[in-house]
């Protein structure tokens, strides 16, 4: 591997690559900072291009503009409540009232420092242990991955802050958009009222972006008696300030965002978002001040921020060693690697081992450019803060539409995009969180997937939930989280002390 | 960006309108860029050929051709979008076999019908995949174990229920003389997560494309048994095709052509033929379909009309018969 390793250094030392991944890192920045405008999509515009490149520069752009438009998606979510891609709508909130408070820099600084880091961990996991976890990811059948999503569905509790049954009702809500359209195991229509552009189902981009930016702006229209202060906040401190102090303070955080990431990125289909919906989740149950969550509290961005880059670099796993897709920007990758002739599969780390770890180390250096780029543009992006509220709103109004219109080229989804901005300020106004129902949104299809395909293969016998050895320990984990708090009470009520 | 793109391509092709019209509006077709619209998304394999097309078209028109994804709709919204497009030559677009087959299960009035069509230039034959460790050797012995085992006991996935995968083997079992719903049909959202579920040991065998179980078959955890055309796939030589292994007539598999809006007008309609048929022969078109496996068929306008208006019928059959279609 030492061999290889040299070998990979020696190919990129390269200018003209070195150039190709700077301006691939520029143009990810770019696009992952226009709300609507997602990682995948970035990858996708890239294709053609890449049609005239040597394989190596190739991959390594497309590698580079994942990792910085992950990251560059927080930047509106935490200034604008805008997220910029699905992978950080998990922990937008929790940014934006950091932001609120004026301490924009804090929730820029930790997003961009535990990306960084989470990404660089997930890299070193796909170098050392890739073939192993590609065997482990073929364990998953439909029955492993429905407890997975009921997981995942529990994390709505966690997301949630404040009275629980109107988290449910809002995840109920998510889940029942997830239902619109033909795409269900039956493939019959549901709810799509003769609408062709309602066959394929309610797009997540623009209800995400209705939901959290439209809903700020009509906020803001619709308070009368807003103080007469312009910006939140005039500027952004320093944003690596401290930062060191919140690695010391949260390693386990990080550590665990790293590992669940780079695990359930492995799992194809599941992905980045899902990876930080859950290590969120997972940092609110574990954390000693879980009060504190949704006020501006840093710890959920510090392991869920990590989990959402390490996954990009999980993904990569089945997708080298069998040519499964582990999310959508893999499967653009896919396509591109066998036109390149990296062709994937188990053989892959023998036949190319040079162009393979020469990609590993454009992880790396990706996710180590972060850091400047990412201080450059959150540079950029804070004067978005000095601008007076009253011009900053229609102008934020105006990318949720450019944003909501790119995703299909399609004018219907600009008007999906309004109609969820007011269902998502009503909901706001009536004290019901909107971060359960795009969770809904986000897992329905998977549930309602995986529940049906396990049912088919069952001949309807729901024990089978339970027949294979990792299907049977997720479901027990699942019922012990649901009931923990039933043992509990009935515990101590057996023993009264 | 795709919306400065086409805020570009807008003032493109306003400044050549008007130009064309200062200059007596004869400028021989075409004068100005040409859209192709997708149906499916950027980054698929549908995506990928049409942007293989696109740029070869391009030297042969000497105008630019611009890629549009209208997705949406499982197909529906892109395949309106070009059928209801002018027929001018400056709106073409990517059909596929789904157009055969949506209208049988009542989703769109579109047919084949509905296009002018010009060129077929892809087609990829259903493969018959199992586990490389399951009992079956041939197509032949996994159809005797279907016909011996309870109904139920084999199950199949590789596409959503209804898709053009499930279709297809439910039309060789019953040319076969075996019941359909003794393999219930377990739906997937795409081929890969299909295949991804046989090697994880939930169902027993999948029908695919031979360049979708590719990086599969070559890691040595699935094998193809056979391949559901006239002539043996060239990703895979050593597959017998369905009239080897069985004996069976039955064919079917998935298809990518072009095809412009109705009433299309003579001089521009042969004028893009020419170019389709062009491009489709070109290095560079041979060079991406060979790399990523797609299969190479070329059908000039008359034979692709014939050609879907016969799987219109084969599918309409097929699905009336194993309750597919509404």
């Amino acid at each position: 591997m030492v061999g290889h390793l040299v070998e990979a250094l020696t190919l990129l030392a390269d200018p003209a690559l070195i150039a190709v991944i700077v301006m691939a890192a520029l143009f990810g920045l770019f696009v992952g900072a226009i709300p609507g405008l997602t990682a995948t999509m970035a990858v996708a515009l890239l294709v053609p291009v890449t049609f005239f490149m040597a394989p190596l520069p190739a991959v390594a752009a497309m590698v580079t503009v994942t990792a910085t438009a992950i990251f560059a998606g927080d930047v509106p979510g935490a200034l604008l409540r805008m997220p910029g891609t699905p992978a950080s709508a998990a922990y937008c909130d929790e940014a934006f009232e950091l932001t609120r408070r004026g301490e924009a820099e804090v929730a820029l600084g930790t997003s961009v420092v535990f990306s960084a880091i989470g990404g660089a961990f997930g890299t070193i996991v796909l170098m050392v242990a890739a073939p192993a976890l590609a065997e482990a990811a073929l364990l998953f059948s439909s029955f492993e991955y429905f407890w997975l999503v009921m997981l995942g569905l529990t994390c709505a509790v966690f997301v949630a802050p404040g009275n629980p049954l109107k988290g449910l009702v809002s995840l109920m809500l998510g889940l029942l958009i997830a239902s619109v359209g033909f795409e269900n195991p039956a493939a019959y229509p549901r709810f799509t009222f003769g609408v062709p552009e309602l066959m394929s189902g309610v797009q997540l981009i623009p209800v995400m972006i209705g939901m959290f930016a439209v809903s700020e702006v009509l906020r803001f229209a619709t308070t009368v008696d807003r103080p007469l202060e312009t910006a939140v906040q005039q500027k952004i401190g320093p944003i690596f300030r401290g930062q060191w102090r919140l690695a010391r303070q949260y390693p386990v955080q990080a550590a665990r965002g790293g590992v669940l990431g780079t695990l359930i990125g492995a799992l194809p289909g599941a992905g980045a978002d899902i990876a930080a919906w859950i290590a969120y989740g997972i940092a609110k149950r574990f954390s000693r001040t879980p009060g504190k969550f949704g006020t501006g509290h840093v710890e959920g961005i510090v392991e869920a921020g990590a989990a959402n880059n390490s996954a990009l670099a999980g993904a990569w796993i089945p997708a080298l060693v069998f040519g499964i897709p582990g999310d959508s920007i893999t499967a653009i990758v896919i396509g591109v690697l066998y036109l390149k002739g990296l062709n994937p599969g188990p053989t892959i780390f023998i036949e190319n081992p040079g162009s393979i770890y020469a990609v590993f180390l454009v992880f790396l250096l990706a996710n180590l450019l972060l850091l400047p780029l990412g201080w450059l543009l959150i540079k950029a992006a804070r004067n978005v803060l000095r601008v007076p509220r009253a011009l900053l709103m229609p102008i934020i109004l105006v990318f949720c539409m450019v944003g909501s219109f790119a995703i299909n080229n399609a004018m219907f989804d600009v008007g999906v995009m309004l109609a969820f901005g007011v269902i998502g300020w009503l909901m706001e106004r009536n004290g019901f969180p909107i971060a359960p129902t795009i969770l809904g949104l986000v897992l329905g299809a998977m549930l309602e997937q995986n529940f049906v395909t396990s049912m088919i293969k069952a001949g309807g016998n729901p024990l089978a939930f339970f027949e294979r050895p990792v299907s049977a320990v997720l479901g027990a984990a699942t019922i012990l989280i649901w009931t923990s708090p039933l043992l509990r009470m009935a515990w101590r009520r057996a023993r009264p002390s | 960006m795709t919306l400065t793109i086409r805020a570009a391509m807008l003032v493109c092709c306003l400044a050549a309108a008007f130009w064309s019209a200062a200059c007596g509006g004869n400028a021989p077709y075409p004068s100005r860029p040409i859209t192709l619209i997708v149906p499916w998304g950027a980054g698929g394999g549908t995506d990928a050929v049409a942007r293989a097309i696109a740029t070869a078209l391009e030297r042969e028109l000497g105008q630019p051709v611009n890629v549009v994804n209208r997705t949406g709709g499982s197909g529906v919204v892109g395949h309106q979008a070009i059928a209801t497009a002018a027929p001018d030559g400056y709106t073409i677009g990517m059909i596929t076999v789904e157009i055969a087959m949506m209208h049988h299960q009542g989703l769109t009035d579109l047919t084949p019908a509905s296009f002018t069509p010009l060129g077929l230039i892809n087609f990829d034959a259903t493969g018959v995949q199992v586990r490389a460790d399951a009992p079956y050797r041939t197509l032949g012995e996994l159809m005797d174990a279907i016909r011996s085992s309870p109904p139920g006991t084999l199950k199949a996935s590789g596409t959503a229920h209804g898709g053009i995968w499930h279709v297809s083997l439910y039309g060789l079992l019953d040319e076969q003389g075996i019941d359909p719903s003794s393999v219930p049909w377990v739906p997937s959202v795409s081929s890969a997560a299909g295949l991804l579920d046989l090697v994880a040991g939930g169902v027993e065998l999948v029908t695919a494309s031979h360049p979708e179980a590719r990086s599969l078959i070559d890691a040595g955890r699935v094998r193809s048994l056979a391949v559901l055309d006239r002539e043996r796939s060239a990703l895979y030589p050593d597959v017998p095709t369905g009239r080897e292994a069985i004996g069976t007539e039955w064919e079917m598999g998935v298809w990518r052509g072009i095809a412009a809006p109705p009433n299309l007008p003579d001089d521009v309609r042969t004028r893009l033929e020419s170019a389709l048929e062009a491009a489709y022969a070109s290095d560079e078109y041979r060079e991406f379909m060979t790399s990523r496996g797609f299969g190479m068929r070329w059908m000039g306008p008359a034979d692709f009309a014939a050609f879907m208006a016969e799987a219109d019928a084969q599918m309409g059959a097929a699905m009336q018969k194993v309750g597919l279609a509404r």
